[in-house]
């Protein structure tokens, strides 16, 4: 008997064991040419067989080589569970299971970056509250058919009724000055996911998504470019007026938008700056060398290089230099016509960005966007991931509350995301955050979700940062971007926003509401005492 | 539902003629109080339109602490309405020991119309905050030319407590803003009864204000006077006071506030700069769920609106003389039923009514 080495890796060390059934098993090779990660392998097995072939018992004993597909012992080769060998098998042969007794953390020889959500806070306040307040009697609901709602957030600067430069001509209110730029949107925005992050067949199905539900369904769903820059077409074109372009750290792809700005035919919707983002807060952006292709190359201005954006704007040491200086500059490079808003992960201290916003005597900030530890992410540290970061929920509550006690409430948009729609049901999600204050919100991996990715919060897959995804949506391989149709893609997220709407209806109409219930708390009940406490809603059970 | 309702007239009319305005409303409904605001005085008032009327309910001590505190405040007595009321049996009224009207002039050195509003409202919220921490009353307004009465029973009752019933010269008014019940959605208080009095603007709503919430914790920073809450309709009227008192924009803005067009109707109006920044700032301010407001403005005048959706009823019709706003229509056929019916007015959901002191009704829509 051979020696046990202990220290050797064996498929039972990894998180998914590969399940195959050799009897099924045709040969065809597909699940071997389908796997991205090459976790799996043809391989020729001994077997040993004693069979009768005469009408009496003569058994015979044979030694065989036969082929099969066998798991790959490898950290780096391990099964991710994404399922492709299932999806292509035509036997159903095989099969990704997981395997609750893995040693994958222990083995990890270096620190573990991967994508996707934290998958140790993945508990879902949310779905604690209901909305419980509903018209009866007292007030009729609505009719979520038959009457118009008014379903728009704004993204931009609010003044204060009292600092409305408005001056009285025959009884009629004339604007004297001018008033910074509001823009009325969707309350769902296309969160900010790289063209390097995505591929860009993923990234052009988003935005083409977006572009029809402005186009066709009247709907003015904003999508945020991410940082990697935008193609320089889309840029010149009439589409522009549908994108949020952000600037991080690592100012990807701003040397083109600059180069763009004297051919821009409209405004963008606005300015997204990324201090920070909730998957992996205190970093900057990610994107490993295994993505950076020589499109992503061109688009940034990079060579192939792991990009990592700096955890802080260079420059900025402060809160005040960032609104004088970085807000101010966007500001004046698009004219004061463009809100600037800006993104920072969720935190303890994110009610303090937030009244140094509401403060700043510019009046500057359009948009404040904070972004929850459920957030999704291309590549980050999965220590960053599990273990640190803020949930949403609360933090939006307390940003709102903070505006309401010193009475500035809506002056600065609020938005929140990290994790809505985590269980598929963004519309709720939307709304109970509206009603804790939120006035819209942010989301990025249902989207992808909806593309076609198979990640979750179960450690299926995650691997966005290995250039290796095997949907095409996160990897600049040409062979496997393929897999991705863009048009079917840009459809079932299509699909998706209008059931959205048509959900979000659905809870409007009962607390009889015909627009947005911004801040409305006592819509919401929730089954939680200490839930209930924490956001100043009623406690129900 | 609430039902409310408003005389305006040419000639100083009686409370008794509200009183008829709103009792053919009151069917299947639990008269449960009666509440007005009287403005442009006769009777035992008319010698002192100019002076701060002082209107409230409250205890022996109670009525001793608001003199303290009004005399510590120089300001002094002028006149005294005590009503005597008749205490028969089997009435049906919660009341109060003592009701007084009292006018009083102003202390030294407040010689400007800001100054007087400011000190009459500090002084009367001072006042409330007296008897409420003591327990011992209720104070209702505190305004030249402008009386309050709110009483928890059986409206019929109330007046015949009050003696409103017997037209005895004591009690007229141009302009009476009427309510027949108490609260009926959360405990019976008297402040929670409308109309809602500030700094000259009255107002009474029926309906729900489903964005209480959102308004209330706006209004809460607006102004000092914004307080009690007590009722969700005493959100509009603070929306009120803060568009045309506070901000000095004009009534249409108002219904801009409280019930904005919808983004797809503001994109095709002129003043579309003007009407989003106004949805923008005022968000909190807008109101959602049923109503319609019935409002007199310190000049005398009055108006009525409704909700987005038009979701209860409000019609205004009257003669040369007198014009009522009432919930139902029933009211205003007991008191004017020999008007042109077909002159009634059924405002629309995004329709303005304003009567002027003239009785001359100007109508838009917003």
């Amino acid at each position: 008997m051979e020696t046990i080495r202990v220290q050797d890796i064996s498929a039972n060390d990894l998180p998914w064991k590969i399940e195959y059934n050799a009897e099924r098993c045709t040969m065809c090779g597909s699940c071997v040419a389908s796997c991205t990660f090459k976790a799996i392998k043809v391989d020729v097995q001994r077997k040993s067989m004693t069979f009768s072939q005469e009408n009496q018992p003569e058994p015979v004993h044979i030694q065989k080589s036969i082929p099969v597909i066998k798991q790959i012992a490898e950290i780096n080769n391990a099964c991710r569970g994404c399922g492709m060998c299932e999806r292509v098998c035509p036997n159903n042969a095989i099969r990704a299971v997981r395997n609750p007794d893995n040693r994958r953390n222990l083995l990890f020889n270096r620190p573990i970056k991967r994508g996707g959500r934290t998958n140790l806070n993945a508990q879902r306040t949310l779905d604690k509250i209901i909305v419980g307040r509903i018209s009866q009697m007292t007030d009729p609901s609505l009719d979520a058919q038959r009457h118009t709602f008014d379903i728009r957030s704004p993204l931009g600067r609010i003044l204060s009724p009292k600092e409305l430069p408005f001056a009285i001509s025959d009884g009629k209110l004339v604007a004297n000055k001018k008033i910074p730029p509001v823009r009325w949107i969707y309350p769902l925005i296309f969160s900010d996911m790289s063209i390097g992050a995505l591929s860009t067949r993923a990234w052009e199905a988003v935005a083409l998504a977006a572009a029809y539900l402005n186009e066709k369904c009247g709907l003015p769903v904003r999508m945020s470019s991410g940082e990697g820059g935008m193609p320089v077409p889309l840029m010149e074109s009439e589409y522009l007026k549908y994108f949020i372009i952000q600037i991080a750290s690592g100012h990807f792809g701003w040397n083109r938008i600059i180069k763009s700005m004297p051919k821009m035919k409209v405004d963008p919707a606005g300015i997204l700056i990324k201090i920070g983002q909730g998957a992996k807060p205190g970093d900057g952006g990610l994107l490993q060398a295994e993505k950076v292709a020589p499109h992503v190359q061109a688009i940034r201005g990079v060579p192939k290089a792991t990009l990592s954006s700096p955890p802080n704007h260079q420059g900025l040491y402060s809160i005040e230099e960032s609104v004088q200086k970085m807000h101010l500059s966007l500001n004046a490079a698009f004219g004061f016509r463009i809100p600037v808003a800006i993104k920072c992960a969720a935190s303890s201290t994110s009610v303090s960005v937030y009244n140094n916003l509401l403060r700043d005597p510019y009046k500057i900030c359009g948009g404040f966007f904070i972004d929850g530890i459920q957030g999704g992410t291309g590549a980050a540290n999965e220590i960053s991931l599990d273990h640190t970061g803020h949930p949403i929920v609360s933090k939006i509550r307390d940003c709102y509350l903070a505006a309401v006690e010193q009475g500035s409430q809506g002056q600065i948009p609020l938005y929140g995301g990290g994790g809505i729609g985590l269980t598929g049901n963004a519309a709720a999600d939307a709304f109970k955050m509206i009603c804790l204050g939120a006035n819209g919100v942010f989301c990025g991996k249902i989207l992808i979700q909806l593309l076609g990715c198979v990640g979750n919060e179960q450690g299926r897959c995650n691997a966005c940062n290995t250039g290796k995804c095997p949907t095409g949506i996160c990897t600049q391989n040409p062979r496997l971007v393929k897999r991705l149709d863009v048009d079917r893609g840009a459809q079932r997220i299509v699909d998706y926003v209008l059931a959205f709407d048509a959900e979000f209806r659905k809870l409007m109409a009962p607390i009889g509401n015909s627009s947005l219930p911004v801040g409305r708390s006592d819509a919401l009940v929730s089954t939680d005492k200490a839930i209930a406490e924490k956001l100043g809603i009623q406690y129900v059970c | 539902m609430c039902r409310i309702g408003a005389v305006k007239s040419k000639k100083p009319i009686y409370p008794s003629t509200a009183l008829r305005l709103m009792l053919p409303q009151q069917e299947g409904h639990d008269n449960s109080g009666f509440a007005m605001v009287m403005q442009d005085l006769s009777g035992v008032f008319s010698l002192y339109k100019d002076k701060p009327l002082l209107s409230m309910a409250c205890t022996k001590q109670g009525a001793r602490l608001v003199e303290d505190y009004m005399s510590a405040q120089n300001f002094v007595k002028m006149a005294e309405w005590l009503p005597v009321p008749d205490k028969k049996k089997g009435l049906d009224i919660q009341n109060m020991p003592y009701y007084i009207f009292r006018n009083y002039d102003y202390p030294e050195h407040y010689d400007d119309e800001d100054s007087r509003e400011a000190l009459l409202l500090d002084t009367r919220l001072a006042l409330r905050k007296i008897l409420t921490e003591s327990g011992q009353g209720y104070v209702y307004s505190f305004w030249p030319d402008v009386l309050t009465l709110k009483e928890i029973g059986d409206p019929r009752d109330i007046a015949t407590y009050f003696r409103l019933w017997d037209d005895n010269g004591t009690l007229l008014a141009k302009n009476i803003i009427v309510q027949c019940r108490q609260n009926t959605n959360y405990k019976i208080v008297r402040y929670a009864a409308h109309p809602f009095f500030l700094q000259g603007y009255t107002l009474c709503a029926n309906g729900e204000n489903t964005f209480y919430t959102k308004n209330k914790e706006f209004q809460k920073n607006l102004h000092r006077g914004y307080i009690g809450f007590e009722s969700d309709s005493q959100n509009f009227l603070y929306t009120l006071h803060y568009v045309l008192h506070e901000l000095k924009w004009s009534i249409p803005y108002y219904k801009h506030v409280i019930t904005p067009l919808p983004f797809a109707e503001i994109e095709n109006r002129p003043d579309k700069e003007i009407l989003l920044s106004i949805r923008q700032s005022l968000a909190h301010l807008e109101i959602n769920g049923p109503n319609t407001i019935i409002a007199g403005l310190p000049d005398g005048k009055m108006m009525t609106c409704c909700d987005s959706k038009k979701l209860r009823p409000v019609v205004v019709g009257g003669d040369d003389n007198i014009i009522a706003i009432s919930s139902e229509v029933c009211g205003i056929n007991e008191i004017l039923p020999d008007r042109n019916m077909e002159r009634d007015i059924y405002p629309n959901e995004r329709e303005v009514v304003v009567i002027n002191n003239n009785l001359e009704v100007t109508r838009w829509k917003q």
